[in-house]
């Protein structure tokens, strides 16, 4: 990405979006209650990056990704892909929209059909699509595999008798059956091993060059996102904290939420474990259902003032080109 | 410093539909007073089944073929139920991965910890009470008397982890082996937990395994680290040696594969190629040949041992198995 050379395109446009679920707790439930689980959140993706999307579980990260694809329909707020305004949409008109907007899940275990033989998984978006006859989907999937670094002859096979890695390789090669231009990728590398992580981040990087897709990549590990992503959102709690390139984030953090995320990533050099300042963040992420008042991180804060806790919570400012952070302080 | 446990030659095998898995094929090594040891490796790679062969805590499937585990003059291996039930939780205590399953959902937190005291201290339950809610407090956990009232479903996942840490040492084991217990919790809460283990250790001066798939969590805490693949040991090493002068190449595989925070610009990942080998036979040859740049001939031939690397008097304890000379050839 040169932002300065060129005005990138923005692909998928998100403006005040809401995500809340209704709940009911209590014994025999007769209690309603609201999971914030996205609030009032706003960002761009450009055309043919990797947005990174960081956080901790619960805050609302893999939910955005669903609301991206209406695959959960946004409480409130504007989604706007390549000119079309998703939110508006009934689902008949969402479908030509859906070939070209994927998803890879993060578990490869649970999310192929344990009945469906790589071919039927694979050809499914196709037939759904209409996009080949039936006589050239074969060729399709052989070059999909290929793409993947599979071999045509595992195409009769079932999921059964592939490890994580290569069912990981599938799910991929799937999402791109549909010739899609956005992937929204959840979590894709987290369920596996270490050496095969490797494998699939340098595939995803290969693929993105190749077919010119833009990803928006969904993870915990920060060390991941740092490698992959072109810009970072880190959200907490529902709310985006920060925003930026990755370089400027990861040397430059300004919130004190990423600078304590930053810290609390271990590294695998002994001297610089050592070495580093330790910022460790007390407590427990608050619950969605009772969010905090004002910032959503002030609980947690060290340099948390009275006026963080004020009924609105701080606006993302910019502090540099391209970098906005939701802390007046810092 | 003589060692508290010493281990030798372990097997352990699995009876599975197609045959035998040879999870654990021949571990040795030592643990010495107030240590703390990194086992480290991908899954399926025999750390889990390794440690716990050492207190038998094995599914009926599993049986201890070879080798010996000496702690205190017994060789647990052979010891009969009264000895072993004398050491498990007791003078060898247990941190489980996942906190929340490894807690009984039905009993209150304070019968969960105190019932070890009370077994094997045979404490009366006044007292095992306070020690359990001194330890509650030791581990950061406020309003401890409180807390033993409670359900595990009250608590937050890295609270339960706190109680299992506290569960673990409140019998004031020798040793304490940790399996993967922070990779069920985000980041700052990890961070709050490895704090909060090596602060107990240096108090209470356990030694401590720590099993772990991720090697950059381990650079900062432990004082030796073992590398596992395939059921085997293949490196050995101070903290130091292994990160600033790995010898073995599943090693610097898995050191090359990992994403780093700093300076990682555009840096393609180097992942290690193909995948861990199918364990239903026993690895007559090196395990890791097939996946291995530096193989020669012999690799295919005989397994080698865990020797002292070339160059090394066997002074700083640095072994691998490894036929090849790997120094300078990174």
């Amino acid at each position: 990405m040169n932002a300065e050379v060129k005005q990138p395109k923005v692909l998928m446009k998100v403006e005040n979006l809401v995500k809340h679920f209704p709940v009911r707790l209590g014994a025999y439930g007769e209690k309603k209650a609201v999971v914030h689980a996205i609030d009032d959140i706003s960002f761009d993706i450009y055309r043919g990056e990797t947005l990174g999307l960081v956080g901790e579980s619960g805050c609302g990260k893999s939910t955005t990704g669903f609301a991206l694809l209406q695959l959960y329909k946004p409480s409130s707020g504007k989604i706007t892909f390549d000119g079309l305004e998703l939110t508006a949409m009934e689902e008949k008109a969402l479908r030509p929209v859906r070939k070209r907007a994927q998803i890879i899940f993060q578990d490869p275990y649970s999310t192929l059909n344990p009945r469906m033989t790589i071919l039927d998984a694979m050809a499914e978006p196709i037939r759904v699509h209409n996009l080949l006859p039936e006589k050239e989907i074969p060729a399709r999937i052989a070059q999909l595999l290929d793409d993947v670094g599979l071999n045509f002859s595992f195409a009769n096979r079932y999921p059964h008798e592939f490890s994580g890695g290569q069912r990981q390789r599938i799910c991929i090669a799937r999402a791109l059956a549909s010739n899609p231009e956005f992937i929204v990728c959840d979590e894709p590398i987290s369920a596996l091993d270490v050496s095969i992580q490797a494998q699939i981040i340098n595939l995803m990087m290969d693929l993105q060059e190749k077919y010119k897709l833009t990803y928006l990549f969904i993870a915990h590990d920060l060390a991941v996102v740092r490698h992959i992503s072109d810009r970072v959102v880190v959200m907490y709690l529902g709310k985006i904290m920060e925003i930026a390139d990755k370089k400027e984030l990861f040397d430059n953090p300004k919130h004190p939420y990423t600078k304590a995320l930053l810290a609390a990533v271990p590294e695998a050099d002994p001297d610089h474990e050592r070495n580093k300042s330790r910022v460790i963040l007390t407590g427990d992420v608050s619950n969605a259902i009772d969010p905090p008042s004002g910032c959503r991180f002030h609980p947690r804060c060290q340099y948390a003032k009275d006026a963080c806790k004020k009924a609105q919570g701080p606006q993302l400012i910019k502090v540099a080109p391209g970098h906005l952070s939701a802390c007046p302080y810092f | 410093m003589s060692a508290l446990l010493e281990v030798k030659d372990l097997e352990t095998q699995f009876k599975v539909r197609a045959g035998k898995l040879h999870a654990v094929n021949g571990v040795s090594f030592s643990l010495k007073q107030g240590e703390m040891l990194g086992v480290v490796g991908e899954s399926g790679c025999g750390k889990s089944v390794t440690m716990m062969s050492l207190i038998r805590l094995l599914p009926p499937s599993a049986s201890i073929t070879n080798g010996s585990v000496m702690f205190e003059g017994v060789d647990l291996v052979k010891a009969n139920k009264e000895q072993i039930n004398a050491v498990r939780g007791s003078k060898i205590g247990m941190i489980f991965q996942d906190p929340m399953t490894s807690l009984n959902p039905f009993v209150k937190i304070g019968v969960q910890l105190s019932e070890g005291l009370m077994y094997h201290k045979s404490m009366r339950k006044k007292d095992a009470y306070d020690r359990c809610a001194q330890y509650l407090d030791m581990v950061g956990i406020s309003n401890s008397r409180h807390r033993l009232e409670e359900y595990p479903h009250q608590l937050s996942g890295g609270m339960r982890q706190r109680v299992m840490i506290a569960m673990a040492l409140v019998s004031e084991p020798k040793i304490v082996i940790a399996d993967e217990p922070t990779t069920a919790l985000d980041v700052t809460i990890q961070a709050q937990i490895v704090d909060l283990v090596k602060g107990l250790r240096e108090k209470l001066d356990t030694s401590i395994i720590w099993i772990t798939h991720d090697l950059s969590l381990l650079a900062g805490m432990v004082d030796r680290i073992m590398v596992m693949y395939a059921g085997c040991v293949v490196e050995e090493a101070n903290l130091r040696d292994l990160y600033k002068d790995p010898r073995h190449p599943y090693t610097i595989g898995l050191l090359n594969s990992i994403p780093r925070l700093k300076n990682n610009e555009n840096r393609r990942l180097r992942s290690i190629p193909g995948q861990p080998p199918n364990l239903l036979q026993k690895p007559a040859s090196c395990p890791f040949a097939s996946r291995c740049a530096f193989k020669t001939e012999r690799c295919d031939r005989e397994n080698p041992g865990l020797e002292s690397v070339p160059g090394d008097d066997g002074a700083s304890g640095h072994r691998i198995a490894c036929w090849a000379d790997t120094r300078g050839r990174i």
